[in-house]
């Protein structure tokens, strides 16, 4: 199921971030491009998620984007009944989805419906223009 | 990362000497307050906030200006000199905001206890008011929004164009992986909201008073957001409650039976955001709870068989229900056999739990109302009294940075 937005109103899209996080910038500059990337620590190798300017683990400020395979799979999701903000048309499901390089992220599917989803499901990204300004990674299930 | 939580083994090496802990039995609750609970107050928040400080003074058998310490949420959208301002507290020599919502419901208390037990200051009042049935909603994406765009954390522009906007949704993730996980059902659930609101019929001042609900009604109760159905949400209220801290030995010469601060502890294990724990190895458990649980434990020196009642923070019923496991009141992955029926966690069973009705059945004040419950269980008033109780256990808000406190009787 493709999740339906109302036009008329704004995606709740946090544009603030680029100011407070620079860290997350190199992520939606690749999501322009359909691109999914992965920040990793240059020093000990360990994905960073989200993005951050020092490695949790070896305190290192060194990092690098990588791009990821795209493939993964359903880890869990939940399914909105009732729209909880004007700019999504409810029922629609976001998902949380386990990528190959074992980092977890939000994103919906394209083309399932909420009851053809289960854990453990492959999946793979695909990239959606859901605004004019606005491009998204999104998942659907493995040919 | 989070090696103590995945082998269950909580090292206690590094920590600090449990005997160098000066709020250990040497601080105590002394007064409690509260406003009435409603859904539609027609009052703002300052006044519920003062008319529950007021009340609480007033139980503990104190003046407005013995009160020298005052303590809130950094949530609280009142200006905290204005609150001192209207109650004509003169004295104040101590103030103190704690962050992080409903996960900070008792780490109020501990920092109060900490401040008192300190000699910085003598009462401290701590209180939480909200409006969160006719006014602002946190629950609601479209008022949420603006409120955490503010916020400097990174995660939420990863969530909201996917329309992952809610505390529910984010709750239901993790909720969804534990069912799938231990092979949770339906029917299990429903036993944490259906006990609730059994309790909440012996307490006047509980909102869904009067209105029980039986197994059948949860199971027909429509899905607000898949896993989570309508009972399985907390109720928006208006209303205020407060409570007063101050030393053991002071608390021995004021009116009330002192609810003795045996443990308090705080918790923020790695990866720990808003409900939205997905970077953890598991995700199917509460790791703030079991942090802060172990942290209480290890302070009271007691274990969870010698905890004769808990208030546990369930902002929605399953971060009632696995908060059993992660504190110990029933094995990983069994909570769910644990509440079938009900009778484990009833007056009378095995951990009697949620005693006012809890945030889904009493009233949903940030976890202040569960305090309350906890202190009222230690002087023997609740409207659902436990025997005997000696020691009484309150925790925060799950998913969230997390705290809790054991009380015991002086
Ligand atoms: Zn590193």
């Amino acid at each position: 199921m493709t999740v339906e937005y109302n036009a008329e109103q704004k995606i709740p899209y946090p544009a603030l971030w680029h100011v407070l996080y620079r860290s997350s910038t190199p992520f939606w500059d690749g999501v322009k491009e359909d691109k999914l990337l992965l920040q990793k620590c240059k020093s000990c190798g360990s994905f960073l998620n989200p993005p951050r300017p020092m490695c949790p683990k070896c305190q290192s400020m060194e990092q690098e984007w990588v791009p990821a395979t795209g493939k993964g799979k359903l880890y869990s999701w939940v399914t909105y009944q009732e729209s909880p903000h004007p700019a999504f048309k409810a029922p629609y499901s976001a998902v949380l989805i386990e990528l190959e390089e074992g980092v977890r992220i939000v994103s919906n599917m394209v083309k399932v419906k909420p009851e053809e989803l289960q854990i453990g499901m492959p999946v793979q990204v695909t990239f959606e223009k859901v605004a004019e300004d606005l491009i998204l990674p999104k998942f659907e299930t493995m040919s | 990362m989070l090696d103590e939580y995945v082998s269950r083994k909580y090292r206690d090496d590094w920590r600090p000497p449990v005997d160098a802990n000066l709020i250990k039995n040497k601080v105590a609750i002394v007064g409690i307050g509260q406003t009435k609970f409603t859904r539609d107050s027609q009052r703002d928040e300052l006044e519920m906030a003062v008319e529950s400080i007021k009340a609480a003074v007033d139980d503990a058998g104190l003046k407005m200006e013995d009160i020298d310490g005052m303590e809130m949420f950094t949530i609280d959208r009142l200006a905290m000199p204005m609150v001192i301002s209207t109650l004509g507290m003169k004295n104040i020599r101590f103030t103190s905001e704690v962050s992080f919502g409903g996960g900070a419901a008792c780490a109020v208390t501990m920092h109060a206890a900490a401040a008192v037990a300190t000699g910085a200051t003598n009462y401290v009042v701590c209180f939480r008011s909200l409006n969160e049935a006719s006014g602002q909603r946190y629950g609601r994406g479209d008022s949420y929004a603006d409120y955490m765009l503010k916020a400097v954390t990174p995660h939420y522009g990863y969530h909201w164009p996917f329309g992952f906007v809610t505390p529910l949704a984010w709750a239901g993730v993790w909720g969804k992986r534990w069912m799938h996980e231990f092979g949770i059902t339906r029917e299990q659930i429903g036993w944490w909201p259906v006990v609730l609101r059994e309790n909440a019929q012996n307490n006047p001042n509980a909102i869904y008073h009067g209105r029980p609900i039986t197994h059948q009604d949860y199971m027909e109760s429509p899905m607000i957001v898949d896993p989570l159905k309508l009972h399985d949400c907390c109720v928006d209220t208006d209303g205020a409650c407060a409570y007063i801290v101050t030393t053991v030995e002071r608390a021995r010469d004021l009116q009330q039976t002192p609810a003795v601060i045996l443990a308090a502890a705080q918790s923020c294990p790695m990866e720990q955001e808003i409900q939205t724990i997905y970077s953890r190895p598991v995700i199917s458990g509460l790791v703030e709870t079991w942090y802060a649980g172990q942290e209480l434990y290890r302070i009271a020196e007691v274990g969870p068989d010698d905890i004769d009642v808990a208030q546990l923070y369930d902002p929605y019923s399953i971060g009632g229900i696995i908060q059993l496991e992660e504190l110990g009141f029933c094995e990983r992955g069994e909570s769910g056999r644990f509440i079938e029926g009900g009778d484990n966690i009833r007056v009378g069973g095995k951990i009697p739990v949620n005693t006012s009705g809890g945030l889904l059945s009493e009233a949903y004040i940030h976890g202040f109302n569960l305090v309350i419950e906890g202190v009222r269980q230690i002087r023997g008033t609740s409207t659902n009294q436990v025997d005997n109780v000696e020691l009484s256990m309150v925790t925060a808000g799950p998913g969230v940075p997390s705290s809790g406190i054991i009380l015991r009787k002086d």
